[in-house]
């Protein structure tokens, strides 16, 4: 950096909120078009059925109808992606945009209504008659594979899409047990989770016959995949698809995928000549847009007696719904790779069925992989620390790798880190050991008062193109174009929704540049605007994307550098460029004033190329992991199952920090939702494969009063791998704070003698364990 | 139906269907997106407007209901090119993220502060668990209403 810093590191207020706050924003759903139509999209009711046959007249001949369209007219279109390269091989069946003889989740489109008006299109969907003739239902993946079970995908007959196992590490797992003094053991759950985000999904489509160009608005975090995947699906070149991601209201990973709505839009604007609209309802979000987590697994934990852990094995099925999405298979994979977690563990052993099961499809959900890793490494952790009568701080330092870069037995290099110092930080901070005195007190009075851990870390800036998930795609873009009064455009591949990249961006080339913050302005989200990106969503933006800026930025001054010493009349190493100004020995030039000479070039020397822009793809080297630890105390009220979340403290490390205030705000959020796993959130498919929590009133999304306050502190270890140190922190929240909810309230009912509880902690699940718990201690006496 | 609606003050007289939801009368009809439709179920509080200075959830509201009231949308909380106290003490401690849930979360934030019920800490998170969030963790929203509330008390 130059060393002149005046917005990096500062708690800048936010560019993109005078919009949001004045209601002046525009969402997907605020896109009007002169003859806009409206889009209804009848789902199945039911989770498995053959279709017999559908009957449309009825629909199209009632008012303001002008088409109903069938999975018959749609087969010509291609399968809904995946892209994942782990694990290898992966059985991947047509995802058709609408249902193709047969519906496999209840909620899967079966036809499409276009009308004049959203009513006239609602209205007609009930005029829509399927011949459902209801098959058996594999709801649980554990009824997917019993003998017998129904069979979702002709000729997958076992109904896995893949067995994989990944193992490693300096011991191998028999050597592991051999070396213990003892293997322990728990079955854990990761509940099924829903996304929402406050915006449901939204496109629209318009197809302009001159051009032949389909504009795409969507609610997404990846507009640029979205364009290049739906060309593919509708066999048009990508340069006859715009896709425009306007505001978005949020996205959390369900809007990191490519789904059937877009392909369908675009189609029927086509088809029908008209430009159309659909959104999505909060009932067709929790029916058909992406779930998170749906994993249970075995753990096995290899340890020595002084709380050395040797070995962990975990043996698990993926719940991944009927079909994939774009990155279904890879979130267990993502879990078996971070399965280290914040620990120096000799071997591990992932072990994961992939289960098609008859509900909608588990993807991305913010973590996406990570939160279950360390869900289990950090109850591992505690039940280790348990088990052998041993503070969870110590055990913990006990298994911290001791010097960084760490490679994993899983094969990941951790690029930089501190796990001592944020851990002490969080017991300094919290004082840990007060908080032991007062609940040893507390425990002395019969209250059930108890205290969690969770040293998380994850990996972030995803990433180097040839180790992702994904298979590719790990670079993003940016444009620096300046323009001939010197203010200057910032086009950013990633495509933020809630993230403020309007501002940090923003921060970091008036840092560069010594430009005021309102001279530059972040665009995103544009196709035909932007160069082509890759998207939001792994904590990526500012450790991929602002990595692209900052080498964009690079070139920019090195060229205006050079005009500058021409100007100048002197050479380019005898110019400093400071503040925004240009020093050369003999005067100065205002960046400005080169940005001027650069478009009229009257007096550019010969052969300089006119104009000021660049563009830079970044590759990074390496994936950023950050870090941190989450200490969680809690009181759990034994006549009612609640509890009382008294103190919340995140010391979180994401490297090098651009603001402040917005990483708090991603840290906040972050936690609100590892909380609402940890304690209120559950997707809950009925055996039939009906969504019982299908709206907002069954699913639990926590409100105000649900949260206690959050404090946060931070440790900044830089990161090696970009030049802004920066690791990521969009997801470490809800990564780092559910095991510390789940490990104190597990410890505040230790003393009744309860080792584990599977998410999430309802009163009534306290309540039956506390009642099972002193049930035992009477029939023992 | 004909109804006549004073929305930010100014009386909007049209012929609707009686079924036509409040929402989607501010919306479609005067163009006014600023009010979002989070779940048309009342339960999100995206939708979330004052009708004669009292928040309402305008997905569950009829627009013939509101004849003769009046209603104030987020576009209209700002007088004269200043914001409005809540509107700058959102920005101010950054009490929002992707924007959506933000109006509803302001107006329902005004209507709390106006009504005196935004004492405390806890006032403020149980007098908002009408509005749902998923970005903030609420924590900012509560901190910027506690602010807006006692710079106009």
């Amino acid at each position: 950096m130059s060393g002149d810093t005046s917005y990096i590191g500062k708690p800048v207020r936010r560019k993109e909120d005078r919009r949001m706050i004045q209601g002046l924003a525009t969402y997907v759903e605020d896109v009007d078009l002169p003859g806009l139509h409206h889009v209804a999209i009848l789902r199945s009711p039911f989770a498995h059925a053959r279709i017999d046959g559908i009957r449309r007249e009825a629909a199209l001949a009632f008012e303001g109808v002008v088409d109903v369209i069938t999975g018959e007219d749609t087969t010509h279109i291609g399968t809904v992606p995946r892209s994942t390269v782990l694990p290898e091989e992966v059985n991947s069946p047509r995802t058709p945009v609408l249902a193709e003889g047969k519906v496999r989740f209840a909620g899967e489109p079966v036809a499409a209504v276009v009308a004049t008006s959203k009513e006239a299109a609602r209205d007609a969907l009930e005029l829509v008659e399927v011949d459902y003739d209801p098959l058996p239902v594999a709801s649980e993946p554990e009824a997917a594979l019993a003998d017998g079970a129904p069979v979702l995908h002709e000729g997958i007959d076992d109904n896995l899409a893949f067995d994989w196992t990944l193992a490693g590490g300096e011991l191998t797992w028999g050597d592991a047990r051999e070396r213990a003094d003892r293997v322990i053991e728990q079955r854990l759950v990761h509940q099924r989770l829903a996304p929402i985000a406050m915006e449901p999904r939204g496109v629209v489509a318009r197809f302009d016959p001159g051009t032949e160009e389909t504009t795409l608005w969507t609610s997404t975090q990846i507009p640029h995949f979205v364009r290049t995947f739906v060309a593919i699906m509708l066999s048009i070149p990508e340069t006859k698809l715009r896709v425009i991601a306007p505001d978005v209201g949020g996205g959390f990973g369900s809007k990191l995928n490519v789904y059937r709505e877009e392909a369908l839009l675009c189609f029927l604007a086509r088809r029908t000549g008209k430009p159309v609209k659909w959104i999505e309802r909060r009932s067709e979000n929790f029916q058909s847009t992406i779930h998170g987590r749906g994993q249970t697994g075995d753990v096995q934990v290899a340890v020595t007696s002084d709380g050395k852990i040797l070995g962990i094995h975990y043996d698990v099925l993926a719940d991944l719904g009927a079909y994939h999405q774009l990155l279904t298979p890879a979130m267990p994979a993502i879990t078996g790779l971070m399965l280290s977690g914040a620990y120096a563990i000799p071997h591990i052993t992932i072990h994961v069925r992939g289960v098609f099961t008859n509900r909608m499809s588990t993807d991305a959900y913010r973590g996406a992989g990570r939160p279950e890793a360390t869900y289990v490494v950090e109850r591992v952790a505690d039940l280790v620390a348990a088990e052998l009568d041993m503070d969870p701080v110590e055990l913990r330092q006990r298994n911290f790798p001791s010097e960084f870069p760490y490679e994993t037995a899983t094969g990941l290099t951790y690029d930089s880190g501190d796990y001592v110092k944020a851990l002490n930080k969080a017991i300094e901070v919290g004082e840990y050991a007060g908080l032991r005195a007062q609940q040893a007190e507390a425990r002395a009075e019969g209250r059930l008062v108890g205290i969690g851990l969770s040293s998380y870390v994850e990996i972030c800036a995803l990433g180097p193109s040839s180790a992702m998930p994904s298979g590719g795609f790990g670079w993003d873009s940016a444009t620096v174009q300046v323009h001939p009064t010197g203010s200057v455009s910032v086009l950013t591949g990633v495509s933020p929704h809630g993230q403020g990249q309007e501002t940090s961006f923003a921060q970091i080339a008036a840092d560069k540049l010594g430009l005021d913050l309102d001279q530059v302005e972040v665009k995103h989200g544009d196709t035909h605007a932007v160069q082509y990106g890759v998207g939001t969503f792994g904590s990526r933006g500012i450790a991929v994307g602002g990595v692209a800026l900052y080498r964009a930025l690079e070139q920019v001054i090195d060229k205006a550098t050079r005009l500058a010493a021409a100007l100048l009349e002197t050479e380019a190493d005898q110019v400093r460029f400071e503040g925004g100004v240009f020093h050369g020995p003999d005067g100065a030039l205002a960046f400005g004033e080169v940005a001027f000479a650069a478009h009229v070039a009257k007096d550019l020397p010969p052969g300089f190329e006119p104009g000021l822009r660049a563009t830079a793809f970044y590759e990074p080297e390496n994936f950023t992991f950050p870090f941190g630890t989450h200490l969680c105390v809690v009181e759990v009220d034994p006549e009612l199952g609640t509890i009382d979340i008294q103190r919340f403290l995140a010391v979180d490390d994401c490297g090098k920090v651009v603001n402040p205030m917005l990483v708090d705000g991603q840290i906040h959020g972050g936690i609100a939702q590892g909380l609402g796993q940890a304690l209120l959130e559950r997707v809950v498919y009925d055996d039939a494969g009906q969504l019982l929590t299908g709206t907002l009133m069954d699913y639990a999304v926590p409100k105000a009063h649900q949260l206690p306050r959050f404090q946060t502190e931070r440790t900044e270890t830089p990161s090696p791998v970009n030049p802004l140190g920066a690791k990521g922190v969009g997801e470490a929240g809800t990564i780092g704070a559910t095991p510390a909810v789940v490990n104190a309230v597990v410890d505040a009912l230790r003393p009744l003698g309860v080792r584990h509880l599977d998410m999430p902690l309802t009163p009534d699940r306290i309540w039956t364990a506390i009642q099972a718990a002193e049930r035992s201690k009477v029939g023992a006496r | 139906m004909e109804i006549t609606v004073s929305v930010n003050g100014k009386p909007e007289r049209r012929d609707v269907e009686p079924r036509l939801l409040l929402c989607y009368f501010l919306r479609d009809v005067l163009g006014l997106t600023g009010t979002h439709v989070g779940c048309e179920t009342s339960l999100c509080g995206a939708c979330t407007v004052l009708v004669d200075g009292k928040a309402v959830k305008s997905c569950t509201r009829l627009a013939v209901q509101c004849d003769g009231q009046e209603v104030t949308t987020i576009e209209g909380l700002a007088r004269n090119g200043e914001l409005h106290p809540m509107q700058a003490a959102f920005r101010e401690h950054h009490g929002l993220q992707c924007g959506f849930c933000t109006p509803g979360m302001i107006l329902a934030a005004v209507d709390l502060v106006d009504s005196g019920e935004a004492r405390d800490e806890t006032a403020v998170r149980h007098g908002l668990e009408g509005n749902l969030c998923r970005c903030t963790g609420y924590q900012n929203i509560v901190t910027a209403v506690l602010e807006a509330a006692g710079s106009s008390s």
